[in-house]
């Protein structure tokens, strides 16, 4: 979300959120922008995507495809490949310290010691030719923690807490024999092996059924639980966050267009997009037969309209439009939608919202 | 356990009905093995639909669901068991009488990348139905394609240009008018919006809804989201492992499920509004379907099951009206 | 974008690849060359004249002459007809046969797949170049039968290539969907198949000319190609061959043109299949 408002002058407010503020911030990102090398020209992919997570806290990043989530998530790994990836602009800062400062030798410590990443397909993430039981090893002696036969019984050990049905078993099988729910826990054991403070998890149960998915969601609640750590979840699933993350940040367009603690943002979100979304999940309201939907369709990255991004699409813009048009009103009033991208604005406590029409109704009366 | 009557399909006015259908698939044993062995996709499944409604099947992965819907409209043949539309027995028809039958049922794919062919024009891939029967060529085809495009919420120029230059919601209507161009009776929608994105998924689903309305055709609706399904149906089969677990009607079986694998279904679909509150976490996993376990298919991972569930595989027995498991303890 | 920009994309890409063009241009200097001779000599190539035997290069004859006194710049550009025409039928002789057994086998599987691919694996049994050989000395050497022969000892490749797309094609939704639409399987394999197939085809068949051109050459040079006084890049060489200690250019001009014609379509050929690869396309 980008600074701005009279409420809210510096950066250091925009990040902060409801209480506990002296805690010191595990992570922080701070106005990032990347953008990517194209057969096209340059395509901006995040246009300064801002905020801050404290140790131990769940977030959950939504949006649909293409939204920059999943490159938020590489970005705090500092792995996107550049090129074609280019930092336009932004810090992230990791327990105080300036992730994009550090050399790679140090940054290597601080992937799966500190921070660790699991992925939605773990077949393409886990390398076919080497046992599981070999691979979650390797995360030990890779660090110089322990030699090789302890690392092997360590693995074990960590099969085991990832409830793997017969670990000792299962470490000798490669990842081709497992199913998708157990590789999934295998990736787990990995990514957990080190007890990183920070696990970014994208698209964990995307890959899987409803019943595995449901038993991986409770394997990672009962390991947050366990190993106090934070998690960054993403999905394109606003189901997974809802019982799962204490706040939730949509994101569209390569933005976070609205951020708040989860159960108040189900409750009464307030961006455009975000209530299309929620309106549009089907079975969720079951009175009537035609579900509310979003008209039009996600713009490519390279074809982002001036403005707001979301404009296009928005019921409460298309309104301004038409009475502007028809005459009904002499002056468009949201003319700012299409000329200037909103700044992120606090409604209440915690919850941020970047849309000048929300911003005109209730935003500064 | 119940005396109760054993499910039979409704072949009565049905427009398709399945009755005791079997579909296996031969697989290599491994890799380095020349050994087959055979996939029980679908293992002894009857159900039926009405003319005009929608039969939703829902499961997860590999529980026969998608194999069912291409058995429905004969893009493959079953093992043993009938299948009849509009009375008429499948498996007796071939050559042009079979051609014939395919125009009265039709098929929209999950992914709109690879369910239309790159190297032709829209007009001609929704035309393709006409064309092959000698129903429209040439000047007729295209004006008819463009009205049918504009049915679907695309323009009338989307006929001249090529799939690759459509997002996936728009590819996704072009399949769709695929299937509606022959004023089909029966369609099969495999996973039509799983693989689309949230803000489009509820776009297709209206238009899915508006089209039936409009049209009267009923709809074999194949997904494993559930909100999808409990959106769309007016009666629903879950599977699992190949059979049928329970069948009734949408809003009762999703308010009030009765089998155990429904009952943990719903408790894993996070946010269903009014879904039961309880909290089910199975353990294990969804068994092979080239083994699967003797007895009841979900004793493995059942919370209620019992010894006699391994040995003894529950029918599919009327619990309530018009209500329909397959388990030994409802 | 427009309904012709896939292949415009395709064009696109292959512009950018500096050795792919070079091939074009090299392909398409030679073709120039036999489509209009007579602006590149105007020698008759068939003009024995016995005061010049084996001159060397010189402002009358650019190229030299040859054992009877022909010029050979004539001879070759004249050749350049042959040859390049030899390369073309012969590789579509190939593609055609290689197409229809592909798509056969792929398409309907099972026992005609069977009967068709170790039909496949016995004719790739033979040492091809000696089987032309044999049957050129049956059949007699003439321009059309060695075009005949290159063609239906060289298609094998091109089926099995084909049978691979068309197998995974034909799993495809859209071959899917045309089957429930009604199509039968003529068509299925014509118009939906087919065209998918193009692509890695059109990169075999560049690929495919060149190796032809070369088995021409080379048939020409053990003197059972095609016969002179037809000239062709090969014969010349033979007759370089016999004098190759007192007149060079007999065997370096020829043979210069055969390989850098055979270099040019390897380049472009392989230009096309990085430019139709999906996976080097961009973002």
């Amino acid at each position: 979300m980008r600074a701005g408002g009279n409420k809210m002058p510096d950066k250091d407010a925009l990040v902060k959120h409801i209480p506990g503020e002296e805690t010191q911030r595990l992570l922080t990102v701070e106005d990032l922008s990347v953008s990517f090398d194209t057969e096209k020209g340059s395509v901006r992919a995040l246009f300064g995507v801002s905020f801050s997570m404290d140790a131990g806290e769940t977030i959950g990043l939504v949006g649909e495809s293409g939204c920059g989530k999943t490159i938020t998530a590489l970005s705090v790994m500092r792995l996107l490949a550049s090129p074609p990836a280019k930092m336009d602009g932004g810090r992230i800062l990791f327990k105080g310290r300036d992730l994009f400062a550090l050399p790679e030798k140090r940054m290597c410590e601080v992937r799966g010691q500190e921070i660790s990443m699991i992925f939605q397909e773990p077949m393409t993430s886990m390398n076919p030719v080497l046992t599981v039981g070999e691979q979650v090893a390797e995360v030990f002696t890779a660090h110089g923690i322990c030699g090789k036969k302890e690392a092997a019984e360590r693995a074990v050990e960590w099969l085991r807490k990832v409830q793997m049905p017969d670990p000792e078993r299962r470490a000798k099988e490669y990842p081709h024999q497992m199913s998708g729910g157990m590789r999934q826990r295998a990736m787990i054991a990995m990514a957990l092996a080190l007890s990183p403070s920070l696990l970014i998890a994208d698209e964990p149960t995307t890959a899987l059924d409803v019943t595995i998915q449901a038993q991986i969601m409770a394997l990672l609640r009962e390991m947050r639980e366990r190993e106090r750590m934070a998690v960054l979840l993403i999905t394109h699933d606003l189901g997974v966050v809802h019982d799962f993350a204490d706040r939730t940040a949509i994101m569209y367009l390569g933005r976070i267009v609205e951020m708040a603690p989860t159960r108040e943002l189900f409750a009464g979100p307030i961006h455009p997009y975000t209530q299309g979304l929620l309106a549009s999940l089907p079975g969720a309201s079951q009175t009537s037969r035609v579900l509310p939907s979003i008209p039009g369709t996600v713009p490519d990255l390279a074809n982002v309209p001036p403005g707001c991004p979301f404009s296009p699409r928005c019921q409460h813009r298309q309104a301004a439009m038409k009475r502007f048009l028809s005459g009904e009103t002499s002056t468009d009033e949201l003319r700012d939608c299409d000329r200037e991208d909103p700044p992120a604005f606090e409604f209440s406590p915690g919850h941020l919202a970047a849309c000048h029409y929300q911003r005109r109704v209730c935003g500064e009366s | 356990m119940s005396g109760n009557a054993v499910y039979r399909p409704d072949a009565n006015e049905a427009l398709l009905t399945l009755v005791n259908v079997y579909k296996t698939f031969p697989v290599r044993a491994s890799f380095f093995s020349a050994e087959e062995v055979r996939v029980r996709a679908v293992d002894g499944v009857s159900l039926s639909l009405q003319p005009g409604k929608t039969l939703g099947l829902v499961g997860e992965s590999g529980c026969g669901k998608s194999t069912m819907g291409k058995l429905a409209i004969r893009l493959l043949d079953p093992d043993s068991g009938t299948i009849r539309f509009e009375g008429k027995d499948m498996a007796r028809l071939a050559g042009e009488e079979l051609r014939g039958m395919r125009r009265r049922m039709q098929i929209i794919f999950q992914d709109p990348y690879s369910s239309l062919n790159p190297r032709m024009k829209v007009q001609d891939i929704v035309g393709e139905g006409w064309f092959v029967h000698g129903l429209a060529r040439g000047r007729e085809l295209r004006d008819k394609a463009a009205l049918l495009l504009e049915r679907v919420g695309l323009t009338a120029e989307a006929r001249n240009k090529y799939p690759h230059e459509f997002s996936g919601g728009q590819r996704q209507r072009i399949g769709i008018a695929r299937a509606i161009a022959l004023s089909p009776r029966l369609i099969v929608a495999d996973e039509p919006v799983s693989a689309l994105d949230v803000s489009v998924q509820a776009q297709i689903l209206n238009l899915l809804k508006g089209l039936q309305e409009e049209y009267g055709m009923a709809y074999l609706f194949v997904s494993h989201d559930l909100r999808v399904i409990r959106h769309v149906s007016d009666h629903v089969a879950v599977m699992y492992s190949g059979k049928v677990m329970e069948l009734g009607p949408s809003e009762e079986l999703f308010s009030r499920p009765s089998h155990p694998y429904t009952r943990s279904l719903l408790s894993a679909a996070p946010m269903l509004g009014g879904a039961p509150a309880e909290h089910i976490v199975l353990s294990g996993d969804i068994p092979s379907p080239v083994a699967p376990p003797p007895g009841c298919r979900f004793h493995t991972r059942c919370f209620r099951a019992r010894k006699f569930c391994s040995e003894c595989s529950p029918l599919l027995r009327e619990v309530a009206p018009g209500r329909f498991a397959a388990c030994h303890f409802v | 974008m427009s309904g012709q920009s896939m292949f415009a994309d395709t064009l696109r890409r292959l512009s950018r690849n500096p050795l792919a063009v070079a091939g074009a241009v090299v392909i398409l200097f030679f073709l120039v060359m036999a489509l209009f001779p007579k602006c590149f000599s105007e020698h008759d190539p068939n003009r024995i004249n016995i005061l010049r035997i084996l001159d060397p290069p010189s402002a009358r004859h650019l190229l030299g002459t040859d054992d009877l006194g022909r010029d050979v710049l004539a001879r070759m550009v004249y050749g350049a007809r042959i040859s390049l025409s030899v390369g073309f039928v012969a590789e579509s002789i190939a593609i055609g046969i290689g197409l229809i057994v592909g798509l056969l086998a792929g398409y309907y599987g099972g026992r005609a797949d069977a009967v068709l691919m170790r039909f496949v694996d016995i004719m790739l049994c033979f040492p091809s170049f000696f089987l032309i050989l044999s049957v050129v000395a049956f059949i007699g050497p003439s321009i059309w039968n060695i075009m005949i022969i290159i063609g239906i000892t060289g298609w094998m490749g091109v089926a099995r290539l084909v049978r691979a797309e068309t197998l995974s094609l034909k799993e495809r939704d859209f071959v899917v969907a045309a089957r429930a639409q009604g199509a039968g399987a003529a068509r299925i394999m014509f118009r939906h198949i087919l065209p998918n197939t193009l692509a890695p085809i059109l990169v075999a068949a560049t690929l495919g000319v060149a190796g032809a051109i070369l088995v021409e050459s080379s048939l020409s040079f053990l003197g059972i190609g095609v016969q002179p006084p037809t000239p062709s890049w090969g014969n010349i060489l033979t007759a370089g061959k016999d004098n190759i200690e007192f007149a060079w250019w007999l065997s370096l001009f020829p043979g210069l043109a055969i390989f850098v014609t055979v270099l040019g379509y390897n380049l472009l050929g392989e230009g096309i299949r990085d430019a139709v690869d999906p996976r080097l396309k961009g973002r």
